[in-house]
């Protein structure tokens, strides 16, 4: 491997002495270049002053960096500032482009940062640039045990390859500990602290070159989400829910050997100081409802801590992740549609951080005129997700970038037209559905689905159902009166026990007219029943029920005069006694029967 | 008027009695909505008190085979052979799996994505079982309804909603073939005591693919097609047969068994195996008695005698020669099926090895985690068993916990209060007995019988329980109501009759009212019997008259009443307790996670998934793991890994593989695993936290179906003094065995050189040793799953310099000497 950077570097070199054309009349007259190892993402940061030493104005300033290190560059940005020392003006930010001219040597990447305003004779600008890169560390050895510590290299030049000629160049290397493994020592080599210090350099050449390799350990949690797509549902009912899939590799040195629990637990930092033990994720202050899963269910080790600027959501996946070690899950929270979410005139926006480097902004169904700004080149498309009950869809942007780094976490926003009215259209057709669901139901219950209605059993099945009908009202009126007996009867018992007479013959009285409406309305059922041919085999025991019946009453009404009279006129005694008796038997005997028939009809 | 009784109700009645009846219809159906939320929301206790996940070990089968329905369709599902499982045999698993659960959950999912609605398999899986079990309840209510009449069929909807037994298979998560099961197992009977009591064809038509869909989804269909003929034969028998006999019978046997044949898994066993042989039997015989009584119509009583003496006589001589003919067959057929599973009727063992095999899976120690914090000692469940059973028959079923017979205490925690009342439920069907309540009465019987065989079975028999409380509890509120109305409405009589009220019609009605609900209930228990034949009904007709006329004095003081009703409430309250803290204590926990609550807050061991996540992120995707069967169905479906056994324990000798090299010596561990192409050995261990069913208490299992196979395996060998034991006094061979190593390899730092073993509450024997042949990759943070991986093969060496062997990068670990240690001779 490290043969290999090696080559690479003295490929450049060559090309580096063989080409040596002063492409402006630019002159960078001090360089200050500091890189930052402490973290998995190397930032570089470059304060340069340049002078036009030339007659023609100037507008662009190019910046080049070698191709291995541009291929990971993930994030470039040049400030220029005006005026000179304390009294610095204004920062703008200058637009940058990739722009190769022709005869640049392979294995640099040119970028032209756009001046604000021409660059006269004679005048100077400082400018200050960021630029990121990620996956630039590799580590060394490639495979370490457990008990081992991750050992990083870094490799850069010591002098900035410009396209122009340098006056004045320094570099400082910070790393994360004290610790180095080992670091080129060139002339004007300084290492103090954590800071390698090479230069200042005075008057180098344009495309200068001279490698610069630093070998240190670090510990640091070097996490790489191979894949995280965040998703982003806005509901106007109040809630925007955030879901991010995670699938993340620790990108440092390759576990290998044994993993012993054991001497996790007992040395954490000695024996397993390279794992990635856990992860925070910053979430916006008012975030509720998070979770952590991953495809088998809660991952049950997690923290949340929150102010009121941010929640912090400290994670630690199932188990401490050594080199080489892969896991994926699923974050996800909501967040108040208030908080993330703006109306403009007639148009809304969400207004969310970047953060991903897949954005699904899942709009809700209905929304038009969407267009998306973001601060920095992204990739942009549009699909349609079904969620809920949708019938059209959701329109969704997806907005999509490479190699993101937290610098990028700002926020973007997406624009589009959405009407209140389409709020109510779900529960609308909830409300239809539900209410068609009865009404089928109504229809069912009250309509004849019979397929041949003219058919022979069809229809005596009609009539048959027509004198269950008739007999079933029979049968309560039978029922009325002998409800009507008993009430007589219990009259009688009132009667021996307080001798009220007049209340008795009351009673008698409205039994009377009573029964005898029972007997108007029995008639019509009765005819009814006779015209029928399918109650034939039933009719003659109706019939005996009514006569029965009939006979009952009278029978009662008997002894109810009697024993009325009687009481009337003081006359009791044995005779009447046996009198009633011979009726009373009888009366049981009826009793007994259309009781009998009474079941009987029941059962049809 | 009346209370509703549905069978009026397409009577046109007086408006005023309609309205009754509608709004009696009403409340019946939102007390049975009610009853669905019951029965859905009491299984939540899992989903809320842990999380929305599948539990245990076959529901993560039936998850992975729901998800490859939804995922390729279900034509792939039939053609599904399963590389990742049973290495290197494979599975056929769209032949050998019961598929109404799988087809169930995958076509609720798919209409809800048809709807738009983005619910995962997951979901669906989840609660599949408590929605299905809302549908049991319902079905339970439909069957009682249709044996005791709407009043009982509340009730015991109400009871199966919350019958522990049920609720210990259908919390939400508990993903298995049971949760369906029991609804169609019911619903099959519902539809057969309703063609019953109808003698409609259209339900005996349904009632056939409701046997489809039970056999679809269960092994235990086969309870069915042995109750339905023998409650034939008992309606025979006791001069009980009638063309609706026949209808609800014989349509069942023609249809049901055609469908079942449609199933993969059942195919021609439906007609060939001695299981189905009882419906076949009974089918012959309903016809013959069908002809009887054809014949006996047309003839004269006297032709009739002569007829019946003849066809008697010559029907005998040929029954025994077919009998003959018969048992010729069944002896010289392959299985030999019939001579040794009628036997197995009266051997619960054997009944037990007929229903497992019936029921598919055994699953280990099922029960036995579940009940983990709850029934103390527990943890020697692998070893309790009687050794007979152990090494008369099969040891791969007696390992099974759930395939014990229940104790005492286990129909109480099942059932509770049901236990009780069962009885009383009992004699309410004989009074009077119709063919419903003769049909639920064997069900009963029967199941109560299967469930002392297995405590699986406690699931046929809960809904038993369940109808037959609900109709003794329905009784005795009828009982207590109409004595309390009664009193109140003679003590509203003499009030007005003191204040002279005379509108009539309405003092006396009360009385009336209750006397014709006696009556028209008794015509409702009586109706189907009626309907056999006039004399018959006749004779039942008399008694029943009596009975109401006795009726009337049928009424309890009304201070007792009150009391009783007091008691009857109190009685139900505790069941509602008890059955709401067994589904949210005893029965919900999921198994894969373990809590425990110390002085600090509550302590979650996650390890299991653990395990799997780091296996299914950090291994190659064909990597072969060996573990013991119990963790097959987890590591295929959480891990996605190809196992070589699980927990589907077909093949008895691929176990006993697994279970040779776990008790053999590194070395020729190794090689077996090593012929099997595994990579990685997955030990569960609980030594470090307790967790006591772990691997070394399964240990001996283990050895017994080695050995059962592989003789050179011996259990004396791991036993001192018939005493297994892992301390000092253990035997070199166990201290050898693989499973010990793996368990306790480095344990013994944990805790400062003691290496005390908190499930075995001892000193480990063999503290300090070095692995040769496998090294630990991985190990959870409790240590409770450890993952070891096989070395490859030494180079081989040539001459002296035996100690130089590491050309390998694996050698990290000096292990010098341990060649030398190695115990395997």
């Amino acid at each position: 491997m490290m043969s290999r950077f090696r080559l690479d570097l003295l490929v450049l070199l060559v090309f580096a002495l063989h080409f040596a054309p002063s492409l402006s009349d630019l002159v960078i007259s001090k360089l200050d270049r500091r890189i930052d190892l402490t973290s998995q993402i190397v930032r570089v940061t470059l304060t340069l002053k340049v002078e036009n030493t030339g007659t023609d104005p100037v507008s662009e300033v190019s910046l080049t960096f070698p191709e291995h290190q541009a291929n990971n560059l993930a994030l470039l940005v040049a400030v220029s500032t005006e005026g000179k020392g304390k009294s610095r003006g204004a920062a703008t930010n200058l637009p940058i482009k990739i722009k190769q001219p022709n005869d640049s040597p392979a294995s640099l990447i040119w970028y032209a940062a756009s001046l604000p305003k021409e660059l006269g004779k004679g005048e100077s600008l400082n400018l200050d640039v960021l630029a990121v890169f990620t996956h630039v560390l590799r580590p060394f050895p490639e495979k370490i045990t457990q008990a081992e510590s991750q050992l990083f290299l870094f490799q850069d030049s010591a002098h900035f390859a410009s396209p122009y000629d340098v006056k004045i160049q320094s570099l400082t290397v910070k790393l994360p500990s004290e610790n180095v493994e080992s670091y080129t020592k060139l002339e004007k080599t300084k290492f103090s602290g954590s800071e390698i210090k090479y230069g200042p350099y005075e008057n180098l050449p344009a495309f200068s070159y001279s490698p610069v390799i630093v070998h240190f350990p670090s510990n640091k949690p070097f996490v790489v989400a191979k894949e995280l797509v965040r998703e982003i549902e806005i509901s106007h009912w109040g809630n925007v829910q955030v879901t991010e899939h995670y699938n993340i590799i620790h990108g440092g040195a390759q576990s290998t050997g044994e993993f012993s629990r054991l001497d996790f637990q007992a040395r954490p930092h000695v024996r397993g100081a390279s794992a990635v033990r856990n992860l925070i994720a910053m979430l916006p202050p008012r975030a509720h409802s998070i979770y952590y899963r991953d495809a088998i269910g809660n991952i049950s080790t997690s923290n949340i801590y929150g102010d009121s600027s941010k929640t912090l959501l400290e994670i630690e996946p199932r188990y401490p992740m050594f080199g080489g070690w892969k896991t994926s899950f699923t974050i996800g929270y909501g967040l108040p549609l208030q908080d993330c979410l703006f109306q403009l005139g007639g148009t809304r926006f969400l207004n969310i951080t970047f953060g991903s480097p897949m954005n699904d902004v899942v709009l809700p169904e209905g929304s038009r005129d969407i267009s998306v700004s973001v601060p920095f080149p992204v990739k942009q498309s549009q699909v349609t997700t079904f969620s809920h009950l949708d019938i059209a869809g959701r329109p969704t942007v997806v907005v999509e970038k490479v190699n993101v780094v937290p610098e990028h976490n700002q926020y973007f926003q997406v624009h589009y037209k959405f009407s209140n009215l389409s709020l109510l259209t779900e529960p609308l057709m909830l409300i239809f559905g539900f209410f068609s669901v009865f009404v089928a139901c109504i229809i069912y219950m009250h309509a004849d689905f019979t397929i041949s209605k003219s058919s022979a059993s069809y229809l005596a099945k009609l009539q048959w159902d027509e004198v269950q009908g008739t007999i079933q009202q029979l049968q309560d009126i039978i029922n009325r009166c002998l409800l009507i007996h008993d009430k007589l009867e219990a009259s009688l018992r009132e009667l021996s026990r307080t001798g009220d007479v007049q209340a008795c013959k009351a009673v008698r009285k409205s039994a009377d007219n009573l029964l005898k409406d029972l007997s108007k309305e029995l008639k019509p059922l009765l005819a009814i029943l006779q015209s029928s041919p399918q109650a034939a085999h039933v009719l003659p025991k109706v019939e005996e029920l009514v006569v029965k019946e009939r006979d009952l009453q009278e029978k009662i009404m008997l002894k109810h005069t009697m024993v009325v009279d009687s009481y009337e006129k003081k006359s009791g005694g044995r005779d009447l006694e046996n009198r009633v008796a011979s009726i009373q038997q009888k009366i049981s005997a009826l009793k007994q029967e259309v009781d009998d028939l009474v079941e009987f009809i029941e059962d049809i | 008027m009346a209370v509703p009784i549905d069978n009026n109700l397409t009577k046109p009645t007086p408006p005023s009695s309609t309205l009754r009846f509608a709004f009696g219809n009403v409340l019946a159906f939102f007390i049975l909505l009610l009853i669905g939320v019951l029965a859905f929301s009491i299984r939540l206790f899992s989903v809320i008190k842990y999380e929305s996940v599948i539990h245990e070990f076959d529901p993560y089968f039936n998850y992975r085979v729901t998800q490859f329905l939804t995922k390729n369709g279900i034509y792939d599902f039939w053609n599904w052979f399963d590389d990742r499982t049973w290495y290197p045999l494979g599975r056929v698993i769209g032949g050998t799996v019961y598929p109404g659960l799988t087809l169930t959950a995958g076509t609720i999912w798919k209409v809800l994505q048809s709807l738009n609605i983005p619910l995962s398999v997951e979901t669906v899986c989840v609660f599949t079982a408590p929605v299905f079990s809302a549908f049991a309840s319902w079905a339970a209510y439909l069957l009682t309804k249709e044996v005791k009449g709407t009043g009982a069929g509340l009730t015991a909807a109400v009871l199966l909603a919350m019958v522990p037994s049920y609720i210990s298979r259908s919390v939400a998560g508990s993903y298995d073939n049971e949760a369906v099961a029991i609804f169609a197992l019911i619903f099959t009977f519902y539809l057969y005591v309703k063609t019953l009591n109808t003698g409609s064809l259209f339900y005996a038509t349904l009632n056939s693919i409701a046997y489809f869909y039970m056999v679809c989804s269960w092994g235990g269909y086969t309870f069915i097609i042995n109750l339905i003929p023998m409650h034939v034969l008992l309606c025979i028998v006791t001069g009980r047969y009638s063309s609706r006999l026949y209808i609800a019978y014989a349509p069942l046997v023609v249809l049901g068994t055609l469908l079942a044949a449609l199933v993969p898994v059942v195919g021609f066993n439906a007609v060939m195996t001695s299981e189905h042989f009882a419906s076949f039997l009974v089918f012959i015989v309903i016809h013959v008695v069908a002809l009887a009584y054809y014949i006996k119509g047309m003839l004269s009583p006297k032709m009739f005698k002569v007829a019946a003496t003849l066809v008697v006589s010559v029907g005998l001589v040929v029954c025994c020669a077919v009998v003959a003919v018969l048992v010729a067959v069944v002896a010289s057929s392959p299985t030999k099926g019939w001579s040794g599973r009628s036997l197995s009727l009266l051997d619960p063992l054997r009944l037990a090895l007929g229903w497992s095999r019936a029921l598919d899976l055994p699953v280990p120690g099922q029960r036995h985690s579940r009940l983990a914090p709850s029934v103390p000692g527990y943890k020697t469940q692998y070893q309790a068993v009687k050794k007979t059973y152990a090494s008369k028959y099969i040891p791969i079923i007696a390992s099974v916990s759930e395939h014990q017979p229940p104790t005492w205490p286990s129909y109480f925690m099942d059932l509770n209060v049901l236990a009780f009342l069962v009885p009383a439920g009992i004699i309410a069907c004989f009074s009077p007995l119709s063919d419903a309540s003769s049909f639920v009465i064997l069900y009963l019987v029967m199941s109560v019988y299967f469930s002392g065989v297995m405590v699986r079975l406690m699931l046929v028999l809960a809904p038993a329980a369940c109808i037959m409380s609900g109709i003794a509890l329905s009784e005795a509120f009828d009982v207590f109501t109409r004595s309390i109305k009664f009193y109140i409405s003679n003590l509203s009589e003499s009030l007005q009759i003191d204040a002279g009220d005379t509108v009539p019609g309405n003092n006396v009605s009360p009385p009336s009212d209750v006397l014709k609900n006696d009556k028209k209930e008794d015509m409702l228990k009586e109706r189907p019997s009626r309907k056999n034949k006039k004399k018959e009904k006749e004779n039942i007709e008399k008694p029943s008259v009596k009975s109401k006329t006795e009726k009337r004095p049928l009424v309890l003081p009304v201070e007792a009443s009150f009391f009783a009703l007091f008691l009857t409430v109190l009685l139900g309250g505790f069941y509602v307790v008890h059955s709401v803290w067994a589904a949210a204590e005893a029965y919900s926990a999921p198994s894969i996670v373990l809590t425990s609550h110390s002085h600090d807050g509550l302590h979650v061991f996650d390890d299991f998934r653990e395990a799997y996540a780091w296996l299914s992120h950090n291994t190659e995707v064909d990597d072969k793991v060996a573990s013991w069967w119990d963790y097959g169905y987890q590591t295929t479906a959480m891990a996605n890994r190809t196992v070589i056994v699980d927990n589907n324990t077909w093949n008895n000798t691929h176990i006993a593989t697994v279970g040779t090299a776990m008790s053999s010596p590194e070395k020729a561990a190794w090689e077996i695993f090593n012929s099997l192409d595994v990579k990685y050995v997955l030990v569960v261990f609980g030594g470090l936290v307790g967790y006591p069913s772990d691997d070394i208490n399964k240990f001996l299992w283990m050895v017994r179906i080695g050995g059962g196979v592989f003789p050179h395996i011996k259990e004396p060998d791991y036993l001192r003094d018939g005493q297994y034991r892992i301390d000092s006094q253990a035997t070199p061979t166990m201290l050898n065995s693989l499973m010990y190593k793996l368990s306790y390899f480095r344990f013994v730092e944990t805790d400062g050189g003691k290496g005390y073993d908190r499930v075995r509450r001892t000193e480990i024997g063999r503290k300090h040793f070095k692995l040769t042949h496998f090294e630990e990759v991985f190990t959870t943070h409790h240590w409770m799953v450890r993952i070891y991986k096989l070395k490859p093969q030494k180079n081989r060496i040539r001459g002296k310099t035996k100690k130089s062997k590491s050309k390998t990068s694996y050698t990290t670990t000096p292990r010098s000497g341990t060649v030398k240690k190695n115990p395997w001779h």
